[in-house]
């Protein structure tokens, strides 16, 4: 069980793909950072917000039939790594989706979903997922 | 820095060992470690203990005093220190145990490795281990660690870099020497057809392409190279140890389909020795996943990208082909105890290049490797034995 906080804090990367921008090196980071992995310390106050593109295509993926116990509800259920029209890699859920017709390349959308939730009465988790594009 | 010579190995039997808590296994291969070693227990200068998560496996924190007051240290007040790095946990601890060896800091050291997962339900097993990939943006998003390998399993087949009958291999070379491994968990040559059909994990990958759910422990003894012969005359030389990190998210690699810090590790290693892959005979590589064998293989140098999996196909990687690969069974075959791993990598190479490897024994080798890797390739160590 997780407190409200940690769920709290992370609000504009899970609803919205806020990300981050280096303003020294120009790299796009997601989930945000705070300091620049390239740059370093010359990133020190010249990271920016960022917002991610909300389309890409499938880079890979994988049908899931093994699931934690939070996610048992949804078994089989699809994941995938999406690389975002503006280069970004995120991985997350692939749902509204035929599972024998997804394939690498193919275009999706981010959308905002139900993810889990901490038992009967903790905190329930909220972020993207992708949904085919066409 | 001074030379390091490993001089004595203990390793328990992998698996579910229901009658047996985690201060009896952990003890267990202390002892037989100390035993072959030809040690009282009073010349123990210093330990160093891999293990991955007894906090949430059996509620246990403080796994350094832990074993240091049941091996009867404590009372001796010799330091401890608990090491975790994922699935590196063991790889990492062996080389802090090196280092400490070598620098002059401790003269003789034990190194622990254990892991007693049975004790917790599976399904809390497999989030634990979800947990050494990013816990907030991967995990959190429902992926689970099966499924970051068959992420990185499906990329491989679309590439052209190892079909999914190659990656499915991969368990048939660890299950075929487990085999011959008296303290595997599965002892138990398999067929190609099993792994293909065994029941969907996270698709392209299936149970037999998983390493199980296991516990167990594995010891060593270091001391200085020089001080070797006092205590006993089959010894090996550790020739190096390196350790490398990545990104700790699969997502933020720019190529899914190789762990840079394999290769990072590898290359500094056969630069210290002065040697290239191909005068390694035996290796143990980190098979939590079938797909992270091949990609091992490769990484370290052993066969070019797009090559591992053919030959581990054709049966190259058993003892008297190209090289023996996971001869004690690998992650796959012998278990996976995750802290105990690493240190059981090595336990297996040392017994190699002194010849105490019974049926499975690869002749006249001279060099060894053990790959030991955490989360997604996020830590790696590389070491290297060589027989004296």
């Amino acid at each position: 069980m997780s407190s409200v906080a940690r769920e709290w804090r992370e609000i504009p990367g899970r609803y919205n793909l806020e990300g981050s921008k280096c303003g020294n090196c120009g790299k796009i980071f997601f989930p945000r950072r705070d300091f620049c992995p390239v740059c370093r310390r010359a990133s020190l106050g010249k990271i920016e917000d960022y917002q991610v593109c909300r389309t890409g295509k499938v880079y890979t993926y994988s049908i899931i039939h093994e699931a934690p116990d939070c996610n048992n509800r949804l078994k089989p259920y699809a994941v995938a790594m999406v690389k975002t029209d503006d280069g970004v890699m995120i991985t997350a859920q692939l749902v509204d989706v035929d599972l024998d017709k997804i394939e690498i390349g193919m275009p999706v959308r981010a959308v905002l979903r139900k993810l889990d939730a901490d038992g009967a009465s903790g905190v329930i988790h909220y972020g993207y997922k992708f949904v085919p594009a066409n | 820095m001074r030379d390091v010579a490993i001089i004595g190995v203990g390793v328990t039997k992998f698996g579910e060992l229901w009658n047996k808590s985690f201060r009896a296994i952990g003890i267990e291969a202390g002892m037989k470690a100390m035993e072959d070693a030809n040690l009282s227990g009073s010349e123990v200068d210093g330990i160093f203990v891999g293990n991955m998560s007894a906090g949430r496996f059996i509620n246990q924190q403080h796994i350094d005093a832990l074993i240091a007051d049941y091996s009867g240290m404590a009372t001796r007040h010799i330091p401890a220190t608990r090491v975790e790095a994922g699935g590196a946990s063991g790889g990492v601890a062996f080389r802090q145990a090196v280092m400490a060896v070598a620098s002059g800091m401790n003269d003789i050291v034990l190194v622990g490795g254990a892991e007693k997962m049975t004790d917790l339900d599976d399904s809390s097993i497999n989030s634990v281990l979800d947990a050494t990939a990013d816990a907030e943006w991967e995990a959190g998003m429902g992926v689970t660690f099966a499924g970051l390998h068959a992420m990185i399993a499906q990329r491989m087949i679309h590439d052209g870099i190892a079909t999914r009958e190659e990656i499915a291999s991969f368990a048939v070379n660890s299950h075929f020497h487990g085999a011959l491994n008296p303290n595997a968990q599965f002892r138990k040559a398999i067929t190609l057809d099993t792994v293909l059909r065994s029941g969907p994990v996270a698709t392209p990958l299936g149970v037999f392409d998983c390493a199980p759910i296991s516990d167990g422990a594995a010891s060593l003894v270091l001391c200085p190279l020089e001080d070797a012969k006092k205590y006993t005359d089959s010894y090996v030389k550790v020739s190096a140890v390196t350790q490398a990190s990545d990104s700790l998210a699969l997502f933020q690699r720019e190529d899914i389909t190789t762990y840079g810090a394999t290769v990072a590790a590898a290359q500094q290693a056969y630069q210290q020795v002065g040697i290239t892959p191909k005068d390694i005979q035996v290796a143990e590589v980190h098979d939590t996943y079938t797909v992270a064998g091949i990609m091992a293989l490769q990484d370290l140098g052993f066969y070019k990208r797009g090559e591992a999996g053919k030959a581990v196909m054709e049966e190259r990687c058993h003892i008297g082909g190209d090289i023996a690969i996971n001869t004690s069974g690998g992650l796959k075959a012998r278990g996976h105890p995750i802290g105990a791993t690493g240190v059981a990598q090595i336990v297996e190479i040392t017994e190699q290049l002194r010849g105490s490897a019974d049926k499975r024994q690869v002749p006249n080798a001279k060099y060894g490797l053990a790959q030991s890797s955490g989360g997604m390739g996020s830590a790696v160590t590389v070491s290297i034995l060589e027989a004296i």
